[in-house]
């Protein structure tokens, strides 16, 4: 008996029906209803007015390039810090016994059993600047001077011109930890760690660390075996632990509202600004797109980049098996 | 020349579980030696310590007179073939088997010599960029051999390699071993559990049992010589009668057996009356008759009056289960012309089952 290939289809359709709707429901009409606001101007009480492009017009206040620069760099590095810090720790879990990888894994959910906004406003305690992170914070920026005063002048003001460092020397009055770009990474990191953990630890749970013994075996160093067998085994989990952390750092507003001062103003923050404050719903819309779009127009060109480099990788192994087969013919 | 691989005294202990007891062994340099055991002998811990994946607790191992026992296994030119053979998943053949190439620093040239080298040992040339989960068990087998003996180790140890592939591939794979070892020349350590594979493959064998070393012979040695009552019943089958010396006449000895016969045995250990001791009967060492042997050579032999109680025919042989007073004995018959010259036997005849004295062999004196 054979089956009917119209009649499956329509079962497939009819299965995945529902997550279509709850995707159309919930996040596509959302977010066209978001794309369409953007092209509407605002009304002084609040609404949205007739369709117009005055907002895309307005759009272009030059305190915003500036802005974005400082979202992206600041998500960049909590993502960077948040990457650096999982691999060793999802590594450690995976490598423990079934009884302490489970307490462990719990801990580490802990303590999204307490809002978010609480632990935030805990760190603004912890970041006092009579607190002892604050002396910490103070050893680091001496050490990092120092380290700078070390850098050829031209890696110095590469370094000051991508904000990374500052030229002046360190002034214990002025730089404090609270109401400062390092306080927002610095509680950023620990926000979102969990979530670069997770995926890390699900894939290297996986992984068979008998791989890592046959690597050693073989000559190579722990670091190494780490480096060239371990990462590109769970490869899959650090990239979802990147877009799993990324994504939020990039939208969010209420660490930079509470810890990052006045200098601290992200994109979150501006359309929380725009939104709220403002009551200008279309304008806050335009951030909205504009944010989204700048995350989805890189992303599709590193898809398509990797897709093209497969491709290209698979017909450079056709060749040479070609080659070799032809060799071997002779 | 000095001794090429040494375990000195080795102990190694898990908790309360002594893996490895005081064990002291030599192997010499291009020779396939084995290691064969029960699981959970310590055979594993052996290789382990070896390839430096564990440290022993007491003893030393030396390589060429060097010792070893202190070394990461990044630091040993020791490769191991491991059970699930472990090839990288995100790696080419080729890159798997360039691994321990790269880390050696090697020119590129010569890299790539040696590797299509290697694959055209292995006969997986036309594979070479595909990755791992596309090769079939045997294939992997043999990339993981060819990865571990590319850049021509001092040793190579193999962790049961074959156990994972099915019966037909396993013969095979034994021949295509052996063809690598004499290839290449280099000293093979090889644990497993299977008693065939290690005596077809071996030049020498180390029985190993509880942590130690109960016997290191050859393969024929061991089989047809075992050191102790567990060797006889580990390689191969066997039969055993417990008994006491009754009597000593020149070379040969009469053991009594409880409710049986006296069996005569040769004395190659000098055994004195009263001595207790079991006496090992390989079953193909014995034949099944329905008639007697010729009175003439029936003095000189065991003979015993005995009934057939279960039949399995196995193919290259038939397997006769017997009973002679309280005792079961096992008897192997192979299809032969030459040996059909008689009744078939069945179930409950009563037959006769003899062997040459020459074919018991006396483990175990108390």
């Amino acid at each position: 008996m054979t089956e009917n290939p119209l009649r499956s289809r329509k079962a497939e359709w009819l299965v995945t029906l529902p997550s279509f709707l709850w995707l159309a429901l919930f996040f596509a009409i959302p977010a066209l209803i978001v794309l369409a606001f953007t092209f509407h101007a605002h009304t002084t009480n609040g609404g949205v007015g007739e369709w117009s492009l005055s907002t895309w017009r307005e759009l272009v206040d030059p305190d915003y390039p500036a802005i974005v620069w400082n979202t992206f760099r600041i998500s960049f590095e909590v993502t960077f810090w948040c990457i650096v810090l999982a691999l060793p720790c999802a590594y450690a879990i995976a490598r423990m016994n079934k009884k302490w990888r489970a307490i462990v894994a719990g801990s580490i959910m802990l303590p999204f059993w307490t809002s978010f906004v609480v632990r935030v406003f805990a760190w603004k305690t912890m970041l006092h600047p009579d607190g002892w992170l604050q002396s910490c914070y103070i050893t680091w920026l001496e050490l990092r001077e120092w380290l700078f005063d070390w850098l050829p002048a031209v890696a110095q003001r590469v370094l000051v011109w991508a904000g990374l460092a500052s030229a002046g020397p360190v002034d214990p009055a002025t730089s404090t930890i609270l109401d400062s770009d390092t306080a927002v990474v610095l509680v950023s990191v620990y926000s979102f760690l969990p979530f670069a953990i997770m995926p890390i630890y699900t894939a290297a749970e996986k992984f068979d660390f008998a791989l890592l013994e046959a690597a050693r075996d073989l000559g190579a160093k722990s670091f190494y075996a780490f480096r060239k067998i371990f990462v590109p085994g769970i490869r899959q989990g650090i990239v979802s632990a990147i877009l799993m952390v990324f994504i939020p750092a990039i939208g969010s507003y209420v660490i930079p509202q509470m810890l990052g001062g006045t200098d601290c103003v992200l994109i979150g923050n501006k359309i929380f600004m725009r939104a709220i404050q403002n009551r200008n719903i279309p304008h806050a819309s335009a951030l909205a797109t504009l944010m989204a779009v700048s995350v989805l127009v890189p992303l599709a060109v590193a898809m398509w980049w990797k897709s093209r480099q497969d491709a290209r990788d698979r017909k450079r192994v056709e060749t040479r098996a070609a080659r070799m087969t032809e060799g071997g013919a002779r | 020349m000095s001794e090429f691989l040494v375990f000195d005294h080795v102990t190694k202990r898990f908790g309360a579980l002594t893996a490895v007891n005081d064990v002291s062994l030599t192997v010499n340099r291009g020779e396939f030696f084995s290691l064969l055991g029960p699981s959970g002998c310590g055979k594993t811990t052996l290789l382990r310590m070896l390839g430096g994946f564990e440290r022993p607790d007491s003893g030393r191992i030396y390589l060429e007179g060097r010792d070893i026992t202190d070394l990461p296994p990044n630091q040993r030119r020791i490769h191991t073939v491991f059970q699930n053979y472990a090839l990288f998943p995100t790696m080419t053949v080729w890159d798997n088997i360039a691994f321990s190439l790269k880390l050696a620093k090697k020119q590129k040239g010569e890299i790539e010599e040696r590797v299509e080298e290697i694959l055209e040992m292995i006969q997986l040339s036309d594979q070479a960029w595909k990755y791992p989960s596309q090769l079939s068990g045997g294939q992997k087998q043999r990339v993981a051999i060819a990865r571990a003996l590319v850049d021509r180790p001092q040793v190579l140890l193999l962790d049961e390699p074959l156990a994972a592939l099915d019966l037909k591939l396993r013969q095979h794979m034994l021949l295509e071993l052996d063809t690598i070892h004499d290839q290449v020349g280099i000293t093979f350590l090889y644990v497993t559990h299977d008693q065939g594979e290690a005596m077809s493959l071996s030049d020498r064998i180390a029985v190993i049992n509880k942590g130690t070393v109960e016997q290191l012979d050859g393969p024929a040695k061991i089989y047809e010589a075992p050191a102790s009552r567990f060797v006889a019943s580990f390689i191969g089958d066997t039969n055993f009668f417990s008994g006491e010396i009754s009597a000593v006449e020149g070379d040969y000895c009469y053991l009594a057996v409880d409710g049986f016969p006296q069996i005569k045995a040769f004395n190659d250990k000098s055994l004195k009356v009263g001595q207790k001791v079991d006496l090992s009967v390989r079953p193909e060492k014995i034949r099944v008759t329905l008639a007697p042997p010729l009175p003439e050579k029936g003095a000189s032999i065991n003979v015993f009056p005995s009934k057939v109680k279960d039949i399995v025919y196995q193919g290259v042989y038939t397997k006769y289960w017997l009973e002679s007073s309280n005792l079961r004995i096992a008897a192997l018959k192979p299809h032969s012309r030459f040996l059909l010259d008689q009744e078939p036997i069945t179930w409950n005849d009563d037959v006769f089952v003899w062997w040459h004295p020459d074919d018991g062999y006396m483990v175990e004196v108390q």
